[in-house]
């Protein structure tokens, strides 16, 4: 059962993805992300990890790719019938392809290592995902807590005075 | 975890189209969004061998991840919307002077 | 005892340094002239202090190791900066400063109003210093390092008119002559040391532990062969068969220069050192005879060349080679006391005769100089009559010229008479004495003749000068003459204290005490001769003696009365000789065709060569290879700059391609 429901997701995801890469109109382009993070959503959860699939649809499909259509209808984004240049697709399918087989030639050959954490199945159930997750953050996580913040800080000053028309 | 080597699979094939759509659409902002996908694919691996191992340090660095993605986003498109104002297009293929 | 020997060099070192790094502020000639002169002064001085410290003791202990520091230690090899007194040291640093201080006051005379004066004297203080170290130095490394030094400033000096492109080619071909000899020198060096050392594991290079140890050696063999590279170094400097071209040509430097180092010293400096090592080459009868027969054949080339030169100082330089020719006859037949003897009244000599031939040309030239004429000073075609312009020149001139000639009562007699029957009388060559004698004779007539038709030529008959010139024709002044009349002096008395022992004895029991006085330096040879007495004829007896004595006399007084003939009496002479025997007088005036023969042989083949390697090798491949890597970087550069395109998608596709491989290499793993 849960087999078939992992095919199922993967079927969406994978379907939607490629959907990503081959549609001309980017409107197009950025729904389709959308429904692909919905997926992994939905890996999440099936992980046992809520609070993280909460926080993706927050992020990536809430806050992201709003920026994102925000900037295609800003810029006005055509559909321009240029033509595609044929090679680059072959050569870039290419690569993918390799990039894919060396992957799954990577993972069927490698042993798992055996699990040692302390947090089991169980566990993360009963006390709850969002709780483990912050103490992990606010103790062990802390420092790079702290300055991932200063990044967005950064990070928006320097989108504010890149984008600007004058300084 | 049973279904390990599913989870693994299924994250390489998101980042192969990633990869493939980097390298052949010409529209920038689309070309973020196949990054974007990448990025996923990659915390989806996160995920899933943190569960694997029992350990929540995986899930923490996926949280970095999706920050370090929102901040670099706010950046790239800004710098598109730069791009745009100087070129009046944001065809990625008229990006040819980046060099000394 | 003899602490104070390392003043000897020390003192022309330090007017060296003076007049060579201050002698262009200094613009006073007396003090710059005065400075050098003195710093041979102080030089003969102490000289003569160790000489007479010397004389002081008995014979058997004139001999000390003087040492200065440590120069050398390295595993077996030794060398110190330390200096050898002993009986011919001492003979050989008088005749050094002695002649070397007359001519450096000749010098201030002579060299008056030339442009470099100071550096004229700082060259010679430096020839002083390295000449007393090659003399002065007690193992074969310190006289080496004086024997180059010699060579150099012989360098520095010939080329001293440097403007002339005749003296910088002179001043380069005596210089690599030299450097020829020196290799031999130095392979005969190093053989010395290696064979000492392997063969008896006495590893020295000092004069006085190799001659201690002589009797290690044996006859020929390993001793031939070192005893030839050094006779090569000898041939080299002091301008013997095959390497003697060098010197003729030397004449261009100012000719203080030609007096000093030409003739009394540095020339020298090969037969000293053959006597040095007198135990070395009395074990090889091959080398002596090969000595013997290449100073008889100079000594007659040379003389032959010398009879047909026009210039003045060409036929003293001629005369110089033939006359080192009969000191290496000496040493060839062994005796080393005669050579050195010879040595002596030489220097005495042949320094006077270039003093004096100096003295006419500066007056010729001053003359010339007057008159606005162009003609060479020096040649002889244009001299005559001086006789009375220059009184005591002229007399000073013929005292010289008598005792090169071998008139006996002079110096030069005793030594050349010397040298010519012990020549004869050696009883290791067998019936070759008798060639050698007689070619030894016939360069004494030679020698005689071509001496005074210079000095016909030159002091009597008619003025053969430019008219305009002829009154100013004039006396040198003092600082000029004065040495000329010391040296004359010494030609005349100097030969005294080597009177040969047959007249000594029919003198009333005179010793030789020359040659009594050299003994101990000779102590190591005569002890090897005793042990291997010759297997010769019956020792020649007193009447051959004194008619080979008669006979060389006689010999010489002929050439002078045929110079006296062509030259004085009936001066058509020459020229019906000339006419009568055209290719013989051009072959002889041509120096016998020797220097376009070495060109041919050796000259050109070099810079053949030379041209060769520069524009095949150096400029094809050298050049090629420094100017290709060059190209390669260029290249390389072209092809590496297509990397950095500008274009966006190809840095997304290196760094995919990138992943790929990083992936690929896990894979395989």
């Amino acid at each position: 059962m849960e087999t078939l429901f992992f095919l199922i997701v993967t079927l969406v995801a994978v379907v939607s993805s490629i959907m990503v890469i081959t549609c001309k109109n980017p409107i197009n382009s950025a729904l389709s992300l959308i429904l692909t993070f919905f997926c992994l959503a939905t890996y999440y959860v099936m992980l046992d990890a809520p609070f993280l699939a909460a926080v993706q649809v927050m992020v990536y499909a809430g806050a992201i790719m709003v920026l994102i259509v925000f900037t295609i209808m800003l810029l006005n984004i055509r559909v321009d019938a240029t033509k595609k240049h044929a090679h680059m697709i072959f050569f870039g399918c290419i690569i993918g392809f390799a990039t894919l087989i060396n992957t799954a030639f990577i993972v069927f050959k490698s042993r798992v290592a055996t699990p040692t954490g302390p947090y089991d199945v169980s566990t993360i159930k009963s006390i709850g995902h969002t709780e483990l997750i912050g103490r992990e953050m606010f103790t062990t996580f802390l420092l790079p807590f702290e300055i991932t913040s200063i990044l967005l800080l950064v990070a928006i000053v320097g989108a504010v005075i890149i984008a600007k028309k004058k300084i | 975890m049973e279904n390990l080597n599913g989870y693994l699979i299924v994250s390489a094939i998101l980042f192969s189209i990633g990869t493939i759509g980097v390298l052949t659409r010409k529209n920038a902002i689309v070309m973020f969004m196949c990054i974007e996908l990448m990025l996923n694919a990659v915390n989806l691996t996160f995920v899933a061998l943190s569960r694997h191992m029992g350990n929540l340090d995986g899930q923490v660095f996926v949280f970095f991840v999706m920050t370090v993605a929102a901040a670099e986003a706010a950046v790239g498109l800004a710098l598109m919307i730069a791009f745009y104002n100087n070129k009046e297009t944001i065809d990625v293929s008229e990006v040819n002077s980046m060099k000394w | 005892m003899f602490d104070n020997v390392w003043l000897i060099p020390l003192f022309p070192l330090i007017g060296f340094l003076i007049n060579g790094l201050f002698g262009k502020k200094i613009k006073n000639e007396t003090v710059i002239g005065g400075i050098g002169a003195f710093a041979v002064l102080c030089s003969f001085v102490v000289s003569c202090m160790t000489i007479l410290k010397l004389l002081s003791l008995p014979g058997e202990e004139r001999l000390a190791n003087v040492k200065v520091f440590t120069w050398i230690t390295s595993g077996n090899f030794n060398a110190d900066i330390a200096f050898l007194v002993d009986p011919l040291s001492c003979v050989m640093i008088m005749i050094v400063t002695g002649v070397g201080f007359l001519i450096h006051v000749y010098s201030i005379g002579y060299m008056h109003g030339e442009e470099g004066f100071y550096r004229f004297f700082a060259y010679l203080n430096l020839f002083m210093f390295s000449m007393l170290l090659l003399v002065l130095g007690n193992n074969l490394l310190l006289m080496f390092v004086g024997w180059e030094g010699v060579g150099l400033c012989s360098y520095l000096l010939i080329g001293y008119y440097f403007h002339k492109k005749s003296a910088g080619d002179a001043g380069k071909k005596a210089f690599v002559m030299n450097r020829v000899g020196d290799f031999g020198f130095l392979l005969g060096a190093f053989t010395l040391f290696w064979y000492m050392g392997q063969s008896h594991n006495i590893w020295t290079i000092q004069f006085t532990e190799l001659a201690k140890n002589s009797y290690l050696l044996p006859t020929g063999g390993i001793v031939t062969v070192i005893t030839l590279c050094f006779f090569v170094g000898a041939t080299g400097k002091s301008a013997q068969i095959p390497l003697y071209t060098w010197l003729p040509d030397a004449m261009e430097g100012p000719t203080p220069v030609s007096a000093l180092i030409h003739a009394a010293t540095m020339v020298t400096a090969g037969v000293y050192m053959i006597a040095r090592m007198n135990y070395l080459f009395i074990r090889s009868p091959e080398t002596l005879m090969v000595i013997a027969v290449i100073g008889a054949c100079t000594a007659l080339f040379a003389a032959s060349i010398g009879t047909a030169q026009n210039d003045i100082k060409r036929v003293l330089a001629y005369s110089t080679v033939s006359q080192l020719g009969y000191m290496f006859l000496a040493m060839g037949a062994g005796a080393f006391a005669a050579g050195i003897f010879h040595l002596m009244t030489h220097a005495f000599f042949k320094a006077c005769l270039f003093l004096g031939s100096g003295a006419v040309i500066h007056s010729m030239h001053e003359a010339l100089h007057h008159a606005h004429s162009h003609d060479d000073a020096q040649d002889m075609r244009n001299m005559g009559g001086l006789k009375s312009k220059m009184p005591l020149t002229f007399i000073t001139f013929l005292l010289a010229t008598i005792a090169i000639a071998g008139i006996p009562g002079f110096s030069g007699f005793f030594s050349k008479d010397e040298i010519l029957w012990q020549a004869f009388a050696n009883p290791h060559h067998g019936s070759l004495n008798y060639l050698l004698w007689g070619m030894g004779a016939i360069a004494a007539g030679l020698t005689a003749f071509y001496m005074f038709r210079l000095v016909f030529m030159t002091f009597y008959g008619e003025s053969r000068i430019t008219p305009k010139a002829k009154d100013h024709l004039h006396e040198s002044p003092m600082v000029i003459v004065l040495p000329l009349i010391v040296l004359a002096a010494l030609s005349v008395v100097g030969g005294y204290i080597g009177i040969p022992k047959i007249l000594g004895d029919s003198l009333g029991g005179i010793p030789n005490y020359f040659e009594h006085y050299l003994e101990p330096v000779f102590r190591y040879s005569q002890e090897y001769l005793a042990q291997h007495p010759a297997h010769g004829g019956a020792h020649p007896s007193h009447a051959v003696e004194w008619g080979l004595m008669g006979l060389s006399v006689l010999i010489a007084i002929i050439g002078i009365t045929i110079a006296f003939t062509m030259y004085v009496k009936n001066t058509e002479l020459p020229k019906k000789f000339v006419a009568a025997f055209p290719a013989l007088h051009r072959a002889v005036y041509n120096k016998w065709y020797i220097d376009e023969l070495y060109d041919f042989i050796f000259v050109n083949p070099t810079k053949a060569a030379g041209r060769m390697l520069w524009k095949g090798f150096d400029v094809v491949v050298i050049d090629g290879i420094v100017n290709g890597v060059a190209n390669v970087v260029m290249s390389f550069g072209g092809v590496l700059r297509y990397v950095q395109s500008g274009l966006l998608y190809n840095y997304a596709w290196s760094m995919a391609l990138g992943v790929v491989v990083i992936l690929s290499y896990y894979v395989f793993k």
